[in-house]
């Protein structure tokens, strides 16, 4: 049997179930997405967009899903300290798994603002029907890739966050993903977030693994925001090495607004970050960043397409990758112009260092203009430490290891600029520090995703 | 406090000096003069350990101690620091983080403990007067974006900093303007004392003007070929390098 075989087996002998544990917009898609799911399967090196990662063989091994929406008995909000942002605890949901997490409200929470909603998926497409219903599966109809499909097909629950037109989120919210479980486990949570005109928010997301098990998660996010909103999107993954982490992350951008979204990669095993950018509306900017420090075997692709179907609007992309050892990093970036889209803007750079032999980076930069009046360009580096900089340091007296590292601190500085939230910047800096030194796997049962060690 | 031994280098394959040697005692200001390439900064490269260099023979005793094959952190921690003639620049390392590390690296060295952080800006504050360097610049990336003559100051800065037994200054005075060259000399100057000692190496007679050496040598062709008192300086401003040349090519 093929590796979608036992999916497709799964999903004709459990769609009711399914459905039944699920609601509304969920399942008035998912029938299709099925359909589109069998015939595409999951993407393989064959295809284009996969050159570099073999997806359809990490969901080969026989893992659970929980398809009946079984409860586990975890309450996060009694270590939530240990999940969150050290400094910003006050709102942070958690999906376990790919349920959202509602048994127990955070206890001390700050007030949200009038209007904000943040719920369970599932919740909504009950509750705020009409809203979920108008964005849920939109932002995505477009993809070709099986994967996101496998997501739409299976997805029952996941987190919703609506911020109504002109209110601004005072603090940012977090949102872990929490995979636990009693055997090794795919995932499929979704999220669905609206940002609607006026209106501002941020969004730490942030993935934590337990540690004796395996685990899938195939999360598929959609976000929609308005015109002239502010939304800032932080990936964040700090997981273990056999963990394989695939995140669809689609963007629908209206005039004027302002977006940045930045993925962090500290620890993984297998990860692939797709993210998809379209804009609607002229004037509105996108600031695309990501840092990955890998070491071992990590292995982490990235793909984004930010395509300009309107003119005027500005996208930043930077990422920066750190190669150790033997692992494998893999960029991917378009940027497309459509023909109408005049006066865009455009910069898409990928800087490498690879301070082994062993390790490969596969970049692979991408403009594709039919406008003519744009500016744009692309670059893509792959390199070493310098050593005449390495030098400088040493001769002043500091370590061989030390000069490294603070020069590696120094190539990904750029992209931590680009973290807007104040403790969350310090707290990606001490993980990057941490992840130089060979710390980052501490034994220290208090650690966790983003918080990293604390002694 | 410094005697080279018959020192041959190479780098790439190709040897740059031939057999050089050299003693600098305490409290002595050598200036080391000579034709472009003759190797005077492959000689300060090699003197602190830059690993892109291959020493094939010869010795290089600092204090009693034989340095050749010493890591260049560990030859900086024994008190040898270099002014270089290219300071590079740091995009992302913080003046103050690199000055903090390499202090307390220093410290480290020696068995003490870390600088507490207010002790530390006070350090930098105080230092930072040898050479008039300016605030904004202490708060920036290293070298990033400094003109020519504020990468030098920022040169003998580090050397206030660190306090070094034996300084080599590479060309410390090229690029920089009369009252830059006097700053910069001030700044040499005041760290001078009876136990330190300064290798100067200049094309010019005039940084020796401020900073007055106790022995001048010409390197060419990766060997010192003369070795006098200050009055060679002079000589070598007024009648240029082809009189040495053709003595030494002559031979
Ligand atoms: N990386 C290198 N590879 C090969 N030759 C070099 C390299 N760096 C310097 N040289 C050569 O070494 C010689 C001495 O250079 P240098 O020490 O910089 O001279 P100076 O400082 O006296 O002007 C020159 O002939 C130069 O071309
Ligand atoms: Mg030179």
């Amino acid at each position: 049997m093929s590796i979608e075989g036992q999916y497709i087996d799964i999903y004709k002998q459990y769609s009711g179930a399914i459905k039944k544990n699920s609601a509304g917009a969920l399942n008035d898609v998912r029938d299709a997405a099925f359909e589109r799911f069998s015939k595409r399967g999951f993407p393989t090196k064959k295809d284009e967009e996969y050159l570099y990662t073999n997806l359809a063989e990490s969901f080969a091994p026989d893992f659970g899903m929980n398809i009946n929406a079984v409860d586990f008995n975890v309450n996060p909000y009694e270590n939530a300290h240990r999940y969150g942002v050290p400094g910003i605890n006050n709102r942070i949901y958690f999906i376990i798994n790919d349920q959202f997490y509602d048994k127990e409200e955070q206890p001390k929470a700050a007030e949200l603002p009038e209007g904000v909603i943040i719920c369970s998926l599932k919740k909504a497409a009950v509750e705020h029907k009409d809203i979920v219903d108008k964005y849920y599966g939109k932002a995505s109809k477009d993809s070709k890739d099986g994967s996101v499909d496998f997501n739409t097909a299976f997805s029952e629950d996941g987190f919703f966050m609506y911020v109504p037109k002109g209110v601004r989120m005072p603090y940012p919210i977090q949102l872990t993903c929490l995979m636990t479980s009693g055997a090794d486990q795919l995932a499929t949570g979704r999220s669905l977030i609206i940002i609607e005109d006026d209106a501002e928010a941020k969004l730490v997301d942030s993935i934590f693994a337990q540690k004796e098990l395996k685990f899938l998660a195939n999360r598929v996010t959609e976000i929609f925001v308005g015109k002239r909103a502010k939304y800032e999107h932080y990936k964040v993954e700090n997981t273990k090495r056999d963990m394989t982490n695939l995140n669809h992350v689609f963007i629908e951008l209206e005039e004027g607004c302002n977006v940045l979204v930045n993925e962090l990669t500290l620890l993984n095993g297998l990860t692939r970050n797709n993210v998809e950018v379209n804009f609607r509306g002229k004037d509105a900017n996108l600031d695309l960043c990501g840092m990955a420090l890998c070491d071992g075997e990590q292995h982490l692709d990235t793909n984004t397409i930010v395509n300009h179907w309107v003119g005027g609007c500005t996208t930043n992309e930077l990422y920066k990758y750190v190669m150790n050892d033997k692992s494998t990093g893999c960029f991917s970036g378009t940027i497309m112009v459509a023909q109408d889209a005049q006066k865009t803007k455009g910069i898409q750079t990928n800087k490498s260092i690879c301070l082994s032999k062993d390790a490969r980076m596969y970049t692979r930069p991408h403009l594709e203009i039919y406008a003519d009046d744009v500016i744009c360009n692309h670059g893509a580096t792959v390199g070493q430490l310098n050593n005449d900089e390495v030098f400088y340091l040493r001769s002043r007296g500091i370590p061989e290891s030390v000069a490294k590292m603070l020069l590696m601190f120094a190539f990904v500085s750029d992209v931590e600029e680009k973290i807007l939230i104040p403790e969350l910047k310090d707290a990606v800096r001490m993980m990057v520090e941490k992840k130089f030194k060979g710390e980052v796997e501490s034994t220290c049962k208090g650690c966790s995703s983003i918080s990293a060690c604390h002694s | 406090m410094l005697e080279i031994k018959n020192l041959h280098a190479n780098i790439n394959g190709k040897e740059i000096l031939k057999g050089i040697n050299l003693t600098v005692k305490d409290g002595e200001v050598h200036a080391i003069m000579g034709p472009n390439g003759s190797g005077k900064s492959t000689l300060s490269s090699v003197i602190t350990g830059n690993p892109a260099y291959e020493i094939t023979e010869g010795e290089i005793i600092f204090n009693g101690k034989n340095i050749v094959g010493m890591s260049p952190e560990d030859i900086s921690r024994e008190g040898v620091f270099l002014s270089f003639q290219y300071p590079v620049e740091i995009p992302g390392v913080s003046m103050v983080n690199f000055m903090r590390t390499a202090i307390n690296e220093h410290r480290k060295y020696k068995g003490l403990d870390p600088l507490p952080a207010s002790e530390f800006l006070k350090l930098m504050r105080e230092k930072k007067e040898y050479v008039e360097l300016d605030n904004k610049l202490a708060n920036r990336s290293v070298n990033e974006g400094f003109s020519g003559g504020e990468k030098k100051r920022n040169e003998i800065f580090q050397m206030a900093m660190l306090e070094p037994k034996l300084s080599i200054l590479d060309e410390t005075d090229s690029g920089l303007d009369i009252d830059a060259l006097r700053i910069v000399a001030n700044g040499v100057n005041k760290l001078k004392s009876k136990d330190n000692s300064t290798i100067m190496i200049t094309h010019y007679q005039r940084l020796l003007d401020y900073i007055v050496p106790d022995i001048v040598h010409v390197l060419y062709k990766g060997k010192i070929v003369k070795t006098a008192g200050k009055e060679l300086a002079l000589e070598l401003e007024e009648k240029g390098y082809d009189w040495i040349k053709k003595e030494v090519d002559g031979e």
